[in-house]
């Protein structure tokens, strides 16, 4: 934990020149793919990937909480990350998954689960070769986005669950009571 | 060394030893002399225990206070003070000063100084003989009349505790400012231990080196001195009490004693304190540097003032706590010639038994105590659930053994039976192991009740009634969290019959009954849940005065007649009250609602037993536990729903013809003469209803005092549930008070009753904007 927070800083600090790339330790990531792209997240909060499996539906909450699901005697939500990006909806298919996550924030670690259309691979990087994500990004991406990667000519959006997934943003309630 | 972690039991043990204080003051109070002696011996102990636990965690203020006290006390066993009436209501207001001062500590907050200021006044009023009076404000009493307190008792006052302590207290200065901070420097109590020579340690060498870094001033404790005719030329009987007047820091004084630590028992804490050497002392015993005091070693009879339990001396740090635990000891007793943590430990458990065992030097590293909350658990009830878990393995390899045979031999329907047994064995043992778990979190509620001796005790005096407080069910024991919620509505209900219930005593005796009124407490368990009662034989609930104010509040309509229980309830409406006049203890109508709601968000629920003229009993019946609750599951379309059963007061068929619109807006059913509102659950929950529903069923709930129809698809079954908090992970979500997970794996969602009547009441008032 204290070691991960420390590392935390020069992680997401912008870097320019090629001679950082060697700095500090190598991270590893998880790829998934989400409507035709690749994103990334942090190994470490990854706690399982699960076959999704349906959900108890909340009353009352947004939309893209998919529900609460039991893992393994734990209350869980469930997350749709296509319907969190504003991507559009599509029905799941035996390779949708979901993986579970750590959320950090309001100080204390939530465990919850993200809906993604399937799991890619696994990445050693060096933070040095994450760039942090352009200024001007459509649908406010700019504060899910951790940064960006290339690998293989391709580019990989490393996701930010915790600003992602803050308290705040599932507080919003859709059409209560109505 | 760290003692931080000791210091969550110690205050939790010093809340307990207050307790009991109080309940021994009580029972003195109650005219109870036989066992005065004992009891007196008791409170003794609790004053002398936390003092000494005060010292070893550095609570100086809390050991000048308990000094205090224990000098009067002290007094009051040897019987040169009497245990009046009037001390027992000074030495009640000191278990309060007591709590507010250890809280104060616990919280890291202030104690009230004005309290323990007055208190101490007092305590020093009686000690000197004179009559109590009341102070209005700290009194400015000549400080000489002090040092005489306590003439020819050797353990007593004047020792350790130096008189100064009293001083900051008498002059001007509050007890808060007391001279705590400067000069810097350090105390320090040095007690080498009887064989420090055989040791190759030379005390006096450590003593000159500690001289070196600053300015000492010196006292010898002689409190093991043996007779002279049993001094062993080559042991050491001395200890020394050291005032260091020099801005060090603590590791270069340690230093000095490092050679010595393991044997000696060496303390040492800031100077200031309230225990350093007072300077005026008696000059034979008091020396300005370490080599006077070579001549008084070998003093056979020390002088009075210098004489001190060995309990008194021992101080924070190193000390071994046995010692400090040890009640004061007579120092004139001869003491064998031994060093003082033997007698001390070898006393401590017979006399001081309550008093947590620390060991002397406790792992230091330890990490600090939090105020998360822990929890006392009886060693039988860890026994029983290890014995299960023992059970549990033993049904599990029988059933892994029964597998591996079928996996051989294949499997014959003769089998299967035997199988059945097994699983039959796994549920007894799963259902046994969790009925030990929840045992666990289980307490008397005899914790809840201790409060209320005292509380009935000030109150009948406040009130002048005079009022007998009888308690059955203690031992019913219930969840912690429970317990710890119910703790203030009963207080409210307890002063509220004190205050309303129970009649003064002339009208009492007008109404043909005995002069003192009774109040009764009573737990039992019953299916489930715990009945506590808080019954009072005094005058009853006036309905007619109750319904003239109902009316007159515009509660009840002016020709609306209604049963009694109604009118009963009628006294949780918010605001009301038919007190006459306020009182400081109750009567402003802000409680009985708040009491009500307290109760229903424990699940549980609050009947009135009321005959007028013999008296009212409030009836709390509360699930014994937070986490496991029975329930009804309940079917709207695809979902299913989990009611508390608590709630629930009946589920009847929808007859189309009851259901009816009020003016367009809200829906109501007419259950028999009563009209409902009607909350349909899928419209406040924004989720689809069974399309075709040729029979939708309506559960009749209860809470807040009203009653609301619950509209549904269905009905399943009833069962006990495991509660799940949805805010662990995510976050509250209205109308719903957590989850479960059900027998197939899915997660049920459990209503919250409150909640769904706030959405149902907000629905109906936006359709009426709307229309």
């Amino acid at each position: 934990m204290n070691a991960l927070a420390s590392n935390a800083k020069p992680r997401v600090a912008p870097t320019h020149s090629a001679g950082d790339e060697t700095v500090g330790p190598i991270e590893q990531f998880l790829s998934f793919w989400l409507d035709g792209q690749e994103y990334a997240l942090d190994i470490l909060r990854v706690q399982e990937i699960r076959e999704w499996a349906p959900v108890t539906p909340i009353p009352n909450t947004v939309s893209y909480v998919r529900g609460v699901m039991n893992l393994r005697g734990a209350v869980v939500p469930v997350i749709d990350l296509r319907l969190r990006l504003c991507v559009p909806e599509q029905a799941y298919t035996p390779q949708t998954v979901v993986i579970v996550i750590h959320v950090r924030g309001d100080d204390r670690r939530r465990i919850m689960g993200v809906v993604v259309d399937a799991v890619a691979e696994v990445y050693d990087l060096a933070p040095g070769r994450i760039t942090p994500p352009p200024e001007v990004s459509a649908q406010g991406l700019e504060n899910h986005v951790r940064g960006l990667v290339s690998v293989d000519e391709r580019m990989l959006t490393i996701l930010d669950f915790d600003r992602m997934l803050t308290a705040e943003a599932m507080a919003v309630t859709e059409g209560a009571a109505s | 060394m760290d003692l931080t972690e000791f210091l969550a039991p110690f205050f939790e043990e010093c809340f307990e030893m207050l307790q009991q204080m109080e309940g021994d003051l009580l029972a003195l109070d109650g005219g109870d002399t036989s066992g005065m002696a004992e009891r007196i011996g008791s409170i003794f102990r609790v004053a002398h225990s936390i003092k000494g636990g005060a010292g070893t965690f550095g609570f100086s203020r809390i050991t000048e206070y308990t000094h205090k006290l224990e000098a009067l006390l002290d007094a009051m066993r040897d019987g040169s003070r009497q245990m009046t009436p009037e001390a027992v209501r000074v030495l009640l207001e000191t278990v309060d000063v007591l709590r507010d001062m250890l809280a104060a500590e616990r919280d890291g907050t202030t104690a009230n100084a004005d309290e323990i200021e007055r208190t101490l006044t007092i305590i020093r009023q009686m000690l000197n003989g004179e009559s109590i009076a009341e102070p209005v404000s700290a009194p400015a009493q000549p400080a000489a009349v002090l040092a005489e307190d306590l003439p020819g008792e050797p353990e007593a006052v004047e020792a350790a505790m130096p008189d100064d302590a009293f001083e900051p207290v008498v002059a001007a200065p509050p007890f808060e400012e007391s001279p705590l901070e400067d000069p810097p420097g350090w105390h320090v109590v040095f007690r080498p231990g009887d064989d420090i020579a055989g040791q190759g340690s030379d005390p006096l060498r450590i003593l000159r080196e500690l001289a070196q870094l600053g300015p000492v001033q010196t006292r010898v404790l002689d409190d093991d001195l043996p007779p002279v005719h049993s001094i062993n030329p080559r042991r050491n009987y001395l200890g020394w009490a050291i005032a260091l007047r020099a801005d060090v820091p603590r590791d270069q004084v340690e230093d000095v004693f490092a050679w010595v630590m393991d044997q000696a028992e060496v303390s040492i804490e800031p100077l200031g304190a309230g225990v350093e050497p007072a300077p005026e002392a008696d000059a034979s015993v008091w020396g300005e540097s370490p080599a006077e005091f070579v001549s008084a070693e070998p003093t056979p009879v020390p002088t009075p003032p210098a004489r001190v339990g060995p309990d008194e001396v021992v101080r924070p740090g190193d000390v071994s706590p046995q010692a400090v635990a040890a009640p004061a000891q007579p120092a004139a007793k001869p003491t064998p010639a031994a060093p003082a943590p033997a007698p001390a430990s070898a006393s401590a458990p017979a006399q001081a038994p309550t008093v947590h065992a620390v060991p002397a030097r406790a792992a230091a590293a330890a990490p600090g105590g939090d105020a998360g909350g822990s929890i006392r658990v009886g060693i039988d009830k860890v026994d029983a659930i290890i014995d299960l878990v023992g059970e549990l393995v033993i049904t599990q390899s029988m059933l892994g053994q029964f597998s591996e045979e079928v996996e051989r031999d294949g499997f014959e329907v003769s089998m299967l039976q035997r199988l059945k047994d097994g699983l039959s064995q796994l549920e007894r043992n799963t259902r046994e192991l969790q009925e030990n778990v929840m045992r666990i979190r289980m307490l008397p509620i005899s914790v809840a009740f201790n409060r209320f001796p005292r509380l009935v005790h000030d109150l009948s005096r406040q009130l002048g009634k005079q009022i007998e407080l009888k308690i059955s069910g203690e031992n019913t024991e219930l969840d912690k969290t429970v317990l710890e919620k119910i703790g203030d509505p009963l207080v409210h209900l307890v002063r509220n019959a004190l205050d309303h219930g129970l009649e003064p005593v002339d009208e009492r005796r007008a109404a043909g009954k005995p002069d003192t009124g009774t109040l009764r407490l009573n737990a039992y368990h019953k299916g489930g849940n715990i009945i506590i009662e808080i019954g009072e034989d005094g005058r009853g609930i006036n309905k007619a005065r109750v319904l003239a104010k109902a009316r007159e509040k515009g509660l009840v309509g002016a020709d609306e007649q209604l049963s009694d229980d109604r009118i009963h309830e009628l006294i949780f409406a918010p605001g009301f009250s038919t007190a006459e006049q306020v009182t400081d203890i109750s009567g402003r109508g802000v409680g009985m609602d708040v009491v009500k709601r307290n109760i229903h968000a424990l699940g549980g629920g609050l009947e009135i037993r009321s005959a007028e003229g013999k008296g009212t009993t409030f009836v709390i019946r509360l699930p014994l536990t937070l986490s496991i609750m029975d329930s009804q599951l309940v079917v709207v379309g695809e979902q299913t729903y989990i009611l508390p059963l608590m709630s629930i007061v009946e589920s009847l068929q929808i007859a189309p013809d009851f259901l009816s619109r009020v003016a367009g807006r809200a829906e109501v059913y007419k259950l028999r003469e009563d009209y409902i509102p009607v909350i349909r659950l899928n419209r406040i929950f924004n989720i689809p209803a069974r399309a075709v529903n040729e029979r939708p069923l309506l559960v009749v709930i209860e809470g807040d005092g009203q009653k609301v129809g619950l509209m549904i698809d269905d009905l399943l079954g009833q069962q006990q549930v495991v509660i799940k908090s949805l805010e662990t992970n995510f976050r509250r979500i209205e109308g719903l008070s957590g989850s479960t997970i059900l027998g197939d794996g899915t997660v049920a969602l459990i209503l919250d009753i409150g909640g769904l009547f706030q959405m149902g009441r907000r629905l109906e008032n936006r359709k009426g904007a709307a229309a």
